[in-house]
């Protein structure tokens, strides 16, 4: 039973992070623009997160924890902004090619995070103990009541705040005229554009705050689920790649991309606690073969999916291509 | 909402002389004369002020030259370009890679305090110091050329085969296997004498090479079936493949290793499979050498294939236009499938040539990330495989510089090669549209009436 409590927390904490980085990739692609520049995003959020918290404390006489937390998601946010800035300006403006620039992207963010963290820290390992707690705080006496609380309760204000994003980004994107337009932009931007939409503006805009949406997964992954400690590792690449799948998984639906992202945990974690759950011990080549359920699974979800060719789930029609008006 | 490509506005003549091609021009010289002033100054603070102050006043100008709505004519608009002459485009080019290395500087100058001069010599001798590190380059500029030439058709065929990385962790993985198991069977099969010469005769060379061919060939068959037969979305089918490849690559790596922290060598005492070293440059026991002379063979078929062939026209024709190609009889199932099993089959050469020459064993590393940067060399060249070589030796030589700065300066660390790197790579892709669109200014015209 314990062991299946903390296999559900570690899913929803896992969830959380890609959920993130997913919503922010959908409303990208929903305006025509498709980004493999989400890892080096997550990167550029969960860094500047993480480094506004370390600065903060470090200068400030008076720390406040809060204050801390705020900051880092604030920075974190505009920091993936930046990042979509760049690839909005060379792939919308300049129109070059999406799928190298969200590459270049990828390296480039990865770098940037990397580098100034050795920088930052010198080579040593610090963890930002009380920001991190503030990440993590369970809701008072809900979180206390037995199994149903721990599962249901326990959770950073992140988690909560996730899955109500995803919400009001179904609602937006479905319910609102903004949403019946950025739909428009990304399935033919030409015909948008002559029902007078700004192509433009809802591109740079949909592919900005996408962008900062994805760099709060990377936030929640320094300093939530790592524990408040920055490592340069490649973990977040990874994070970020699934992250994309994840987009497809959803086909394109924020509500689904909740329900997508515990799976892809689930599946993720099921190495380490199912076996032990049914008494099995298997050795460490076997555990490869079963880290390897998650992407077999979206493969076949990706082949479900276009087999099916169901209208609303195809991906928006223009992804991938530039725009330019005097084409014909 | 002014629109600086459009105008709207009533006819304001009293404007149309402020600004012109050569106002712009003159504004971007005075910011870059500001930029590079500012990289070469001495540390008189006051100058530098100084040449901020007129950067930032520069800059400024050009965003209201270009911003600037309300007129007859826009300022500035965008027009595609029909052709662009060679000595331009080379032009752009290089003006791209300057204003990289430019911002380069600024970054290195603001963030560590080096001289950029002296930072970019030492990563020039990072390649070019001694023979052993330009044979170090070249045994990493191979494979990175190799993948790239074998991803080239795919894309040009409009195929996204993000799948580079899996395709040859595969076609490693097909050596690694002939390399533990087949001398072990031939062993059992054999009376020693003829075991003996079977393992150290051609023998095992060709089923290497086969081995991973063929698993190569699958990791680019499968999705390609897919995106054939049902449209399945290829750019996410062919990501996945790789990590479903990096597991498996990564479960027998734990297999062979088995209680030891990591998998040395394979083979270690009969060295059965390792290609047999030679002294190239004075540098001893080359055993990459094959590897570069296939990738040289392998650019000039490359190129001809694509450019000469049959099998080259119809994927021109399949990645301009699908249903042009129908028209014309093409069957892009087959061209899809076709294509994708070439593109698999030379990754798994690379992954045969990386197991027996470069480094005798196998990890989840093997590839070192090459299939990736080689979907943005092989972008960037525009399917030419002789850009293609150039691009990626030009890579190398940044990843090496960078290596090579990380061991003279204690404050660089080795992630500064990608954001370096990156840098230099967003303007060569955004210089893309200076090649496809062009500028059209205001022309400064008499009233007439």
């Amino acid at each position: 039973m314990e062991m299946l409590i903390a296999w559900i927390l570690r899913t929803v904490s896992f969830g959380t992070i890609i959920l993130f980085g997913a919503m922010g990739e959908i409303i990208t692609e929903k305006s025509g623009n498709l980004n493999l520049g989400v890892p080096g995003i997550m990167y550029l959020g969960g860094f500047a997160g993480f480094a506004v918290a370390y600065l903060y404390e470090f200068s400030s006489p008076q720390y406040i924890p809060f204050v801390g937390m705020v900051l880092a998601v604030v920075c974190a946010f505009l920091a993936a902004m930046l990042g979509g800035l760049i690839y909005s300006f060379i792939t919308i403006t300049l129109r070059a090619n999406q799928n190298v620039t969200g590459l270049a992207l990828s390296i480039f963010g990865q770098g940037v995070a990397n580098f100034f963290g050795a920088f930052l820290l010198n080579g040593k390992t610090v963890t930002q103990t009380a920001v991190h707690h503030v990440f993590q705080a369970k809701i008072p006496f809900l979180s206390g009541l037995g199994v149903p609380g721990q599962i249901l309760f326990s959770y950073g204000f992140m988690v909560y705040g996730a899955i109500a994003l995803a919400f009001f980004l179904q609602h937006l994107l479905n319910r609102t005229r903004v949403g019946l337009n950025l739909r428009a932009v990304g399935e033919n931007a030409a015909t948008a554009d002559a029902a007078g939409v700004n192509v433009t503006r809802y591109k740079y805009m949909a592919t900005c705050l996408g962008a900062g949406i994805s760099g709060l997964g990377g936030l929640f992954y320094v300093l939530d689920y790592n524990n408040g400690i920055w490592a340069t590792t490649d973990q977040i690449e990874a994070l970020g790649w699934l992250a994309v799948a994840l987009v497809i998984f959803a086909t394109w639906k924020p509500r689904n991309a909740i329900w997508g992202s515990y799976l892809f945990g689930m599946l993720y974690w099921l190495y380490q606690y199912l076996l032990p759950l049914l008494g099995i011990t298997v050795s460490s080549y076997a555990t490869d073969l079963i880290q390897m359920v998650p992407y077999v699974v979206t493969i076949v979800v990706l082949i479900i999916t276009s087999l099916r060719k169901k209208q609303e789930d195809q991906p928006p029609q223009n992804l991938g291509i530039a725009y330019f008006r005097e084409e014909r | 909402m002014s629109n600086p490509f459009v105008s709207n506005a009533p006819q304001r003549r009293r404007k149309l002389e402020r600004g012109s091609k050569s106002t712009l021009l003159l504004a971007a010289l005075a910011a870059l004369a500001g930029l590079i002033g500012l990289l070469l100054a001495g540390a008189h603070p006051l100058v530098k002020w100084a040449l901020a102050i007129l950067m930032g006043l520069a800059s400024g100008w050009m965003i209201w030259l270009l911003t600037e709505g309300n007129q007859e004519e826009p300022f500035l608009r965008v027009v595609k370009r029909e052709r662009i002459s060679i000595w331009k485009k080379i032009g752009v080019r290089i003006s791209a890679i300057v204003l990289a290395l430019l911002v380069d500087a600024l970054f290195i100058l603001c963030v560590t305090g080096l001289n950029p001069i002296d930072v970019y010599v030492t990563m020039y001798q990072g390649t070019f110091r001694t023979n052993r590190l330009i044979m170090a380059a070249l045994r990493d500029w191979a494979p990175l050329l190799l993948i790239s030439i074998a991803l080239a058709p795919a894309f040009k065929m409009r195929f996204w085969n993000v799948g580079g990385e899996g395709q040859v962790l595969m076609g490693a993985l097909g050596s690694a296997l002939v390399m533990v198991y087949v001398p072990q069977a031939i062993n059992t099969m054999f009376p020693p004498e003829t075991a003996a010469g079977l393992l150290s005769g051609p023998v095992i060379y060709l089923l290497m090479l086969l081995a991973s061919v063929a698993l190569g060939a699958l990791w680019g068959f499968i999705p390609a079936v897919f995106k054939a037969n049902f449209g399945t979305n290829e750019t996410l089918f062919t990501l996945m493949m790789n990590y479903v490849a990096i597991k498996i690559v990564s479960s027998f790596f734990n297999l062979w290793r088995g209680k030891a922290s990591a998998l040395g060598q394979l083979n270690m005492t009969t060295k059965v499979g390792w290609f047999h070293g030679t002294t190239v440059l004075g540098v001893r026991n080359v055993t990459y050498l094959s590897t570069i002379i296939f990738a040289l063979v392998m650019m000039a078929l490359m190129f001809c294939y694509l450019r000469y062939t049959k099998h080259g026209y119809e994927i021109s024709v399949v990645g301009e236009s699908q249903r042009t190609a129908q028209y014309a009889g093409i069957s892009v199932k087959k061209v899809t499938i076709r294509t994708m099993i070439i593109s698999g089959i030379l990754c798994g050469i690379v992954g045969f040539l990386i197991v027996g020459g470069k480094d005798q064993t196998i990890s989840t590393a093997t590839a070192e990330g090459n299939g990736f940067t080689a979907i943005i060399v092989a972008w960037m060249a525009k399917f030419n495989a002789f850009y293609m070589a150039l691009i990626s030796a030009f890579l190398i030589f940044l990843e090496h510089g960078s290596q090579e700065i990380t061991n003279a300066y204690q404050i660089m660390n080795k992630y500064a090669a990608d954001i370096i790197t990156g840098i230099i790579l967003f303007f060569i892709i955004g210089s893309e549209f200076f090649i496809n669109y062009r500028l059209v200014f205001r022309s400064v015209r008499k009233e007439v009436r």
